[in-house]
């Protein structure tokens, strides 16, 4: 309990809290302030009544007017589905390229297409589509299915090896190592090979014996000097990106065990407007044939 | 406060019964109340020096409030031709020939930061000026005051019409003011809304019910307002509500000038008598003319206080009596703590303008004005922005170059469209290519055309050949020029790598 104090220029008593030789003066409150405080409470009343306020034991007091947070942001997003139908319909309606060439309609798809990739691409490819291990890079220009914009829609539209959708991208490299097509040693050799594709240097000895075998082996699909075909989904190995990797160990592991990655058929989970915006967003990151 | 013992308790005589000396802490007569109802001030009708200054001042300022929105300003087709808008939806603030576009609103910023300083410079040098002639509170409450003399008459005649009891012509001046008010009221939130819109359209569409909610909703709440705190709060928001009379201290000194009562000169004070020997007695002759022109409701003769906004209406008043009573003018006046003690040890008063406080306010007030100027008269209709993607930093491509990727922002503050180049250098061997414009190829310059006044965004690739970035990043400078007038803007960005 604090001392009562009464200040001697004023005569009125103080709060009796000091703050380093501070005291509050304890002046009466203007009635009107009291008035404030009175009307105040009763507006809250009419807050209680207008929208949801109390917790019952299941659920709460919805309010007149059926009121809530969630139901204005439903109404906000309708609003803006609605407002972009029109843009929605054109891109239906427009070949890819047609898109592509129309600034309008460009933005709009690219917009669109950042927030879907973001949705359901990222988890996988990243969220600059700068790709993982084993899950590409959407930036660069090497393309493992094509990069026009024709190949990006099919891949996105029917997917990789999966098994929703018949048309799917499908391509079976054979794992050498586990189904005893080739020795220990000649994968090696094959190994040294692929890496003097993309100018990696190392025994130069095996690299010439590991030449015939990729000849004989590897070659109907990844083409003779290595340089991939989008048709088989063989992937270029005469240049400096990798899906899974470019030292000696990788290459060795993904010829000796294959590498199977796949990707959902999207066209079985998003709409076709979607699934072209797609297509634009990830045609312009920069890899785009 | 209870009396601990010191006056010794006396014995009443009977038995075991005393009385004792003591008051009860919570004696009703001596609690303080907790609440205070408010008590009516009547403010009386001055002549004057400042009491013409303040009419002046209200004419200037309302005159400024009211009119501004009305002005005009030709921008050209396409643009609004109101002087002063602030358009939200648009996200544009037109001031005559300025523009304000919303990256720019340190502009805002700093005008506000000079409003601040030159409230401090001014309350330094004659204290509360702001409180007592300009303060939106202080001018409207000024002229709803103004418009309740008219209707009810001066100071004695509005006590007598308080005390009044009800009748048919008291319930009728009481209506016609309240009227009066309410239009002032509608008026002033009426202008406030003129301001956002066109004005022309606005008016007509608020009398044809044709005006948005938040129009009719904003006039609604600034009436209500108005109304009350100018009619009806007054005094009460400047004592209780209002922070800047407790702030306004930490800006006066002992030379600041304010409204001061001379104690030296008017003390004791004295009713005044004929033929009085003015040697003998102060000047003060206790005719509280100070006290009933006071809007606050104060005695200026207790000194500086709280509550006194320095409206200066007391010293017109005393001036006035001064002169009826053949003494000299400015028992009440403009002065110093400072003059009042040099008066005490008999130097001579003087006036001091100039002292380190108020020359940095002002030195800081002018500096930011200086800045402030340069920077608009310097302002480039064009500018760039270039964001480098956080996410690739880089990418590899198959031939092993390295490529960047970058968002660019081009601001066309003109009202026509541009046709613009752009050029990148820092490196050897940039090529630029703009998304959606692949048809001009991997030009080293690419073109753009932006449409006027907006903010276009486009995507920017830039390339550079196989080992031309030494280290993980190198400066880039991007200049932007225009075709026909050779205008150039340019930004200084990074371009990353993943180093040797």
């Amino acid at each position: 309990m604090s001392e009562r104090h009464t200040d001697d220029f004023t005569g009125v008593e103080t709060t009796g809290h000091e703050w380093d030789g501070i005291r509050e003066l304890d002046n009466p409150l203007p009635r009107w302030w009291q008035w404030i405080f009175w009307a105040c409470v009763i507006w809250s009343i009419g807050y209680w009544i207008v929208y949801p306020a109390w917790p019952l034991v299941s659920g709460y007091t919805k309010g007149m007017f059926g009121y809530s947070s969630r139901g204005e942001v439903a109404k906000e997003i309708a609003k803006a589905e609605t407002g972009m139908e029109g843009q929605l319909e054109q891109i239906r309606q427009a070949s890819l390229e047609q898109i592509r060439t129309n600034a309008n309609l460009r933005e709009f798809a690219l917009a669109g297409g950042r927030s879907a990739f973001a949705v359901n691409c990222s988890q996988c490819h990243g969220s600059g589509a700068q790709g993982f291990k084993g899950y590409p890079n959407l930036n660069d220009d090497e393309w493992v299915w094509g990069g026009t914009i024709d190949a990006i829609a099919y891949t996105i539209t029917h997917g990789i090896r999966n098994t929703e959708d018949e048309d799917a991208r499908q391509s079976d490299m054979p794992a050498f190592g586990r189904d005893g097509i080739l020795e220990k040693a000649q994968i090696n050799d094959v190994a040294e090979y692929v890496m003097t594709l993309s100018g990696q240097s190392g025994d130069t000895a095996a690299a010439a014996r590991g030449k015939t075998l990729f000849t004989d082996n590897c070659a109907a699909c990844h083409g003779e000097n290595g340089g991939g075909s989008h048709e088989f989904g063989a992937p270029a190995l005469n240049n400096n990106i990798w899906l899974y990797g470019g030292d000696k160990a990788t290459i060795v592991e993904t010829i000796s065990k294959s590498r199977r990655g796949v990707m959902p058929a999207w066209g079985k989970h998003l709409d076709d407007a979607t699934v072209k915006q797609l297509a634009i967003y990830v045609h312009s990151l920069g890899g785009g044939k | 406060m209870q009396n601990m013992g010191s006056m010794p308790d006396t014995a009443v005589g009977a038995p075991e019964v005393r009385e004792y000396d003591v008051d009860a802490v919570n004696r009703k007569e001596t609690r303080p109340p907790l609440y205070a109802p408010r008590k009516k001030i009547h403010p009386r009708r001055t002549h004057g020096f400042f009491r013409s200054f303040k009419w002046w001042v209200m004419a200037l300022t309302l005159g400024v409030y009211y009119i501004t929105p009305w002005l005009r300003w030709d921008r050209g087709p396409g643009a609004p031709d109101q002087a002063v808008l602030v358009d939200i939806p648009g996200r544009r603030f037109y001031f005559f020939f300025i523009e304000i576009w919303p990256q720019e609103f340190y502009y805002i910023a700093g005008l506000l930061i000079m409003a601040g300083l030159g409230l401090f410079l001014v309350t330094s040098v004659v204290g509360r000026a702001w409180c007592g002639y300009t303060c939106p509170q202080t001018v409207w409450t000024d002229l709803f005051i103004w418009v309740e003399r008219l209707v009810e008459g001066d100071r004695a005649a509005r006590i007598r019409l308080d005390k009044a009891p009800n009748s048919a012509s008291k319930a009728a001046k009481r209506l016609t003011k309240y009227v009066i008010w309410l239009l002032i009221a509608m008026g002033t939130g009426g202008a406030w809304v003129f301001y956002f819109a066109d004005a022309p359209t606005l008016f007509t569409d608020l009398f044809t019910g044709q005006a948005d909610t938040v129009a009719y909703a904003t006039v609604g709440v600034l009436t209500f307002t108005t109304f009350s705190l100018g009619g009806l709060m007054r005094e009460q928001v400047c004592t209780y509500m209002c922070p800047w009379p407790r702030i306004q201290a930490a800006m006066m000194d002992e030379e600041s000038l304010t409204v001061t009562y001379r104690a030296d000169r008017g003390e004791p004070r004295k009713p005044f008598e004929k033929n009085a020997d003015w040697d003998q007695r102060g000047d003060c002759i206790d005719c509280k003319a100070c006290v009933v022109v006071c809007p606050m409701g104060i005695d200026i003769r207790d000194g500086q206080q709280l509550e006194c906004i320095t409206c200066a209406l007391c010293i017109d008043a005393c001036d006035d009596v001064m002169g009826k009573i053949g003494r000299p003018r400015g028992l009440i006046d403009y002065d110093s703590i400072a003059n009042d003690e040099r008066r005490r040890a008999g130097e001579e008063t003087k006036l001091r303008l100039f002292r380190p406080r108020t020359l940095f306010y002002f030195g800081l007030w002018g500096l930011i004005g200086l800045g402030m100027l340069y920077v608009l008269l310097t302002r480039a209709d064009l500018d760039i922005n270039v964001i480098h993607d956080r996410n690739p930093l880089y990418t590899t491509l198959s031939d092993g170059s390295l490529r960047n990727g970058y968002t660019f922002k081009i601001l066309n503050k003109a009202r026509e469209q541009r046709t613009l180049m752009l050029h990148a250098s820092g490196l050897p061997g940039i090529k630029l290519k703009v998304v959606g414009s692949e048809d001009m190829g991997d030009s080293p310059d690419p073109y753009f055309t932006v449409k006027p006044d907006r903010l276009q965004s486009f995507r920017l690739l830039v390339t550079v050949p196989p080992g031309t970035l030494k280290d993980d990043a190198a400066d880039l400078r991007f200049v932007l020029k225009e075709i026909n007038t050779g205008q150039t803007a340019s930004y200084n960005g990074l371009f990353r790598g993943p180093g040797q």
